[in-house]
């Protein structure tokens, strides 16, 4: 019985995209530990490989070589399944984000796939759904640890995730009314083209307010500095993952990378043109793709190492009453836009 | 291949919501019940509704049930104590009631599987084409507009509602 | 070959189960979650016989429906907690008096 090449072709996406996305957060380890050093002035890991780029890989071997402390929970199986929650929801919002053209892989395939998971007409709905099922997983790790500590982190990083929801869905609203699709594909190919012959057809150009919405509600949603009270070493003991140990504890962190880089591949999806760029042939476009996100994950960085962080209420206050009317004004003036100009 | 995706997705729906009537802790009943609108969803997609598949989750999995777990959490909601009987509940009178209202779902059931294979889903072009979010749209911003905007009403009124309510008499 | 009847019988199914569960269990937000599972079996119907009939107006009534249960979990909740802060307990039983 001959297989069926289609089928090898999307069993083979979705083992690479798993892959990538688990060596990206790897990455994401380094990269952190670097960019904090360099910008403190001093030089960071340099001692297991070339200039500590194998520094996460002992990571992880420390840390599954660590004790799983399991303490007097509250809960048990609440406890134990809360990174996989977490976990699970950072890596199926990846599955519907594109990251190339429609390709025949060197013409082994008749037809040709796309370079996704899956493309659903739903996607942007679909990542927005998951993400919010990411914030039961640190609802119940909170619970589950019968720690005030955690209990305090986790509520407070619930209300703070489901606050800039609003915020995040209405800057993707906007671009949703611009592009006339919820598929992040056909998103993408609008933004093919140039003007004035080399200017390209990004919706950053067009929504530069809704960018920067997005940008922040995205940093908000993944608990980062300088939005990351819950989880703040100093103030809460490390929040809502006290309790947690070893492996449990490397979901959470790979979870968050992983949402981190789910947010950073929309941003470049909806606003900074995908894998569209010049001079590279249809199957070497993911490059650029790679290039987008991986500077926007840079700037993710950078922020948390420069920026100090909000306090809770500060937070919320900001979310509500600065970001939440500015997302709202940005969808109006985006509805007039539309209107005006056909 | 339908077919065995909606027996599972109906299996998980029904054993799900069992469970969250059944079983006595109130923090697995939410969690339960996020798992049966898990599979409601499914049956949606199935039915050539993945817009309200993915409203479903959004609203209900991912809004209403934090709210659920939220006030379960600051309650502290302990697990139920032992039951009482339904014998004991609704009296003699009920009992009988109780049982002749079951004989009659029982023999409604079994005559509506009977049925099964009955009504088949019409698969041309336009009625598959529903699930297009442009229709919806156009048919919820203009056949039903004042539904939409009394909606809004309705939730600015439960927000209020929700805070008075709620809040600490000083 | 999945017809109408398979999905009107199991939302029926689901229906009954949330009826149940109003009627028996006696904590307070138990109720309230059968509640829920009674407004998901109709959701249900409503998809179903939509796509039957090739309309979008079930998935139009899905969406106020689901609405209208948000808005009622919403105000259902605040008076759960209001109840519980006079009588410290969710048992339907203990709020049989009218007066406090």
């Amino acid at each position: 019985m001959s297989v069926n090449p289609t089928i090898v072709a999307h069993l083979g996406l979705i083992f690479v995209v798993f892959n990538m996305l688990v060596l990206s957060a790897a990455f994401m380890v380094w990269l952190e530990r670097k960019v904090c050093a360099y910008i403190q002035d001093r030089v960071g890991p340099n001692r297991v490989g070339f200039e500590g780029s194998l520094q996460p890989f002992a990571d992880v071997i420390k840390l599954m070589f660590k004790e799983e402390l399991r303490p007097q929970a509250a809960d048990r199986l609440l406890f134990v399944i809360a990174p996989i929650i977490s976990a699970c929801a950072a890596f199926a919002a990846f599955s519907v984000i594109p990251f190339g053209t429609e390709t025949t892989l060197f013409g082994l395939l008749e037809e040709p796939i796309p370079l996704q998971v899956t493309d659903v007409n739903v996607a942007i709905l679909v990542i927005f759904a998951i993400a919010s099922m990411g914030v039961y997983g640190i609802v119940l790790a909170g619970w589950s640890s019968n720690s005030k500590y955690s209990l305090l982190g986790a509520l407070r990083s619930a209300a703070q995730m489901i606050s800039y929801e609003l915020s995040y869905a209405l800057a993707l609203a906007a671009v949703i009314m611009l592009a006339g699709s919820l598929s992040l594909r056909e998103i993408v190919m609008d933004q093919e083209g140039y003007w004035f012959g080399f200017i390209p057809r990004w919706y950053l150009f067009l929504q530069p307010v809704g960018f920067v919405i997005y940008m922040i509600a995205g940093v908000a949603e993944t608990n980062r500095a300088p939005f990351d009270f819950p989880e703040a070493e100093q103030e809460l003991v490390a929040g809502y993952h006290t309790e947690y140990s070893s492996m449990s504890f490397a979901l959470f962190f790979l979870a968050e990378y992983v949402n981190m880089v789910t947010v950073s591949a929309v941003a470049t999806s909806l606003y900074l043109g995908g894998w569209l760029g010049p001079f590279l042939p249809d199957w070497l476009q993911w490059v650029y793709f790679l290039l987008k996100v991986f500077l926007l994950l840079f700037f993710y960085v950078w922020m948390r190492w420069t920026l100090p962080r909000y306090r809770y209420d500060q937070l919320m206050e900001f979310g509500w009453k600065w970001l939440f009317p500015a997302a709202v004004l940005n969808l109006f003036a985006t509805a007039a836009l539309v209107l005006w100009l056909g | 291949m339908e077919a065995v995706a909606f027996y599972i997705f109906a299996a998980i729906a029904v054993v799900a919501s069992l469970l969250v009537v059944g079983q006595r802790n109130p923090m697995y009943s939410v969690m339960l019940l996020i798992v049966s609108f898990g599979a409601l969803a499914g049956l949606y997609v199935l039915l050539d509704a993945p817009f309200t598949a993915v409203t479903q989750i959004i609203i209900y999995a991912g809004a209403i049930m934090v709210l659920f777990l939220f006030v379960v959490m600051l309650l502290n909601v302990e697990r139920e104590d032992s039951a009482t009987s339904v014998a004991t509940m609704v009296g003699p009178t009920g009992m009988k009631l109780g049982a002749g209202l079951s004989v009659l779902l029982a023999i409604e059931v079994v005559w509506a599987l009977s049925r099964l294979g009955e009504s088949h889903f019409g698969h041309d072009a336009e009625t598959v084409n529903i699930s297009s979010v442009a229709r919806i749209g156009q048919a919820l911003f203009t056949q039903h507009a004042f539904a939409f905007e009394a909606t809004s009403i309705l939730i600015l009124v439960a927000m209020v509602g929700a805070v008075v309510l709620a809040r600490r008499e000083r | 070959m999945v017809s109408l009847n398979h999905f009107l019988i199991l939302s029926g199914v689901l229906f009954s189960i949330g009826t149940a569960g109003v009627f028996l269990r006696r904590n307070l937000i138990t109720v309230l979650l059968s509640i829920e599972v009674m407004l998901n079996a109709v959701n249900l119907t409503f998809v179903a016989v939509g796509r039957y009939l090739g309309t979008v107006d079930g998935q139009i009534i899905t969406f106020f429906v689901m609405t209208v249960a948000a808005a009622e979990a919403a105000i259902g909740l605040a008076l759960v907690i209001t109840l519980f802060r006079h009588r410290e307990t969710l048992n339907p039983d203990a709020y049989t008096a009218l007066k406090w």
